[in-house]
């Protein structure tokens, strides 16, 4: 139990997704110009992270694994150069189902998270995370709240990075850093601030 | 004996794959110009070894994705596209992640996820996609080259500077002489971390565009 939460506040301060290892910038920087339309991407992110990762781990541990087969009696096989396009297969099937079936019970949560689901099919941040469990050999429920920690610690930092956004739009910056320079330089401060919660054990 | 260099200079300089290279550098580079492929550019970019090795892996797999999508270009069905070039990506991506692990252990093991991430960067499908679907085979590879040495070069510069100032070293060799430490220089211990990386590209961007506005 312990171990889980000591996972989670990892994945969402110290060794956030986005400020330490830099996946899904690109979303980062295209999304973050508005707060309500960041909050949106960041929700639907936190979503689909938290169902593709766990999903993936058993996608992995019951076909690639090195003798993940023996129960179809191939003891010997070791399929794990396929988890690169099995999971991104697999995110993009999630994804669209999960558009499919929003679509049809809840139309207000599909007008406000719709438009991002598709977007986040090509998000790195998501392929990451599920490459980063395999890597570091959770186990099931250690990778649920991976993948549901690192989703909330991008939203956060959306979120965040939106705010700043809004606070810099009358500021008097010079001109060749308008735009991306700023927005790096900006990204580059809010990682530092959350540095700091590296020394905070649980 | 002037001449005889300047001429093959001046018909290197008017070919066009000459022309593609030179514009994807400067005018429209991937990382700086059209922000594209941020997220590795960023990651691999605190030794100098890895920086260089991740850059000829993702310009050669821009390349050859977009010379096996040029080729299939008429055979693709248009609303499966993104699909089929997924896939192309995707096998490249994993030719490249065994090539590593079997010859270059050690840079793979610290390059670790990102070299999967190829297939999630956003220059590769972008070039397959913009490119290669509309352009003859061997235009598009020079296009996905000339993106893909854009893109390199970024890293190379930022991975130059953060190895460099943050830890006194050049591909694994200690530069700053030992001197300079006794004089009280000290490295930048900040640039090794993640917010280095995203101050450094901020300011090379800032840099570069100050550059282009004077010219």
């Amino acid at each position: 139990m312990e171990n889980l939460i000591s996972i989670g506040v990892n994945s969402i301060f110290v060794g956030n997704i986005l400020l330490s290892y830099f996946l899904g910038m690109c979303s980062f920087l295209a999304v973050s110009r508005h707060l309500a339309t960041a909050a949106g991407l960041g929700v639907a992110v936190i979503f689909v992270m938290a169902l593709t990762t766990p999903a993936n781990w058993l996608i992995y541990h019951f076909l690639l694994a090195p003798g993940a087969l023996a129960w179809a009696g191939l003891p010997n096989s070791n399929l794990s150069f396929l988890k690169l396009i099995l999971f991104i297969a697999q995110i993009a099937a999630i994804v669209q189902i999960l558009e499919m079936i929003i679509d049809r019970y809840s139309p207000a949560l599909y007008t406000a998270l719709g438009v991002y689901l598709p977007l986040i099919t090509v998000n790195c941040a998501i392929l990451g995370v599920s490459l980063f469990m395999v890597e570091r050999n959770y186990s099931l429920a250690e990778t649920a709240v991976y993948g549901a920690g690192s989703g909330a610690g991008w939203c956060l930092a959306i979120i965040a990075m939106a705010a700043i956004q809004k606070k810099l739009r009358y500021a008097d910056v010079p001109k060749g850093l308008q735009g991306f320079g700023l927005s790096m330089i900006v990204t580059g401060l809010i990682a530092m601030g959350f540095m700091l919660f590296a020394g905070i054990s649980v | 004996m002037n001449g005889l260099i300047a001429r093959p200079w001046s018909a290197l300089k008017r070919s066009y794959s000459f022309k593609e290279i030179v514009k994807a550098l400067w005018k429209a580079n991937p990382v700086s110009k059209q922000i594209l492929g941020i997220c590795s550019s960023l990651a691999v970019t605190v030794q100098l070894q890895t920086a260089i090795v991740m850059g000829v892996a993702l310009t050669l797999v821009v390349a050859s994705s977009n010379l096996l999508v040029s080729l299939m270009r008429k055979g693709i069905p248009r609303n499966i596209r993104i699909i089929v070039q997924c896939a192309v990506i995707a096998t490249l991506v994993i030719i490249a992640d065994e090539f590593l692990k079997a010859f270059m252990y050690d840079v793979s093991k610290q390059l670790s996820v990102f070299v999967g991430l190829i297939i999630t960067n956003c220059i590769v499908l972008g070039r397959t996609e913009a490119y290669a679907m509309n352009n003859p085979p061997l235009r598009a590879f020079v296009d996905g080259l000339a993106n893909g040495i854009g893109y390199a070069s970024v890293l190379v510069g930022v991975a130059f500077l953060r190895e460099l100032l943050g830890s006194g070293r050049l591909f694994g060799i200690a530069v700053v002489p030992e001197a300079w430490y006794q004089a009280g220089y000290a490295n930048n211990g900040l640039l090794v971390l993640a917010p280095g990386a995203f101050i450094m590209i901020g300011l090379f961007v800032w840099l570069e565009h100050r550059v282009l506005e004077k010219n």
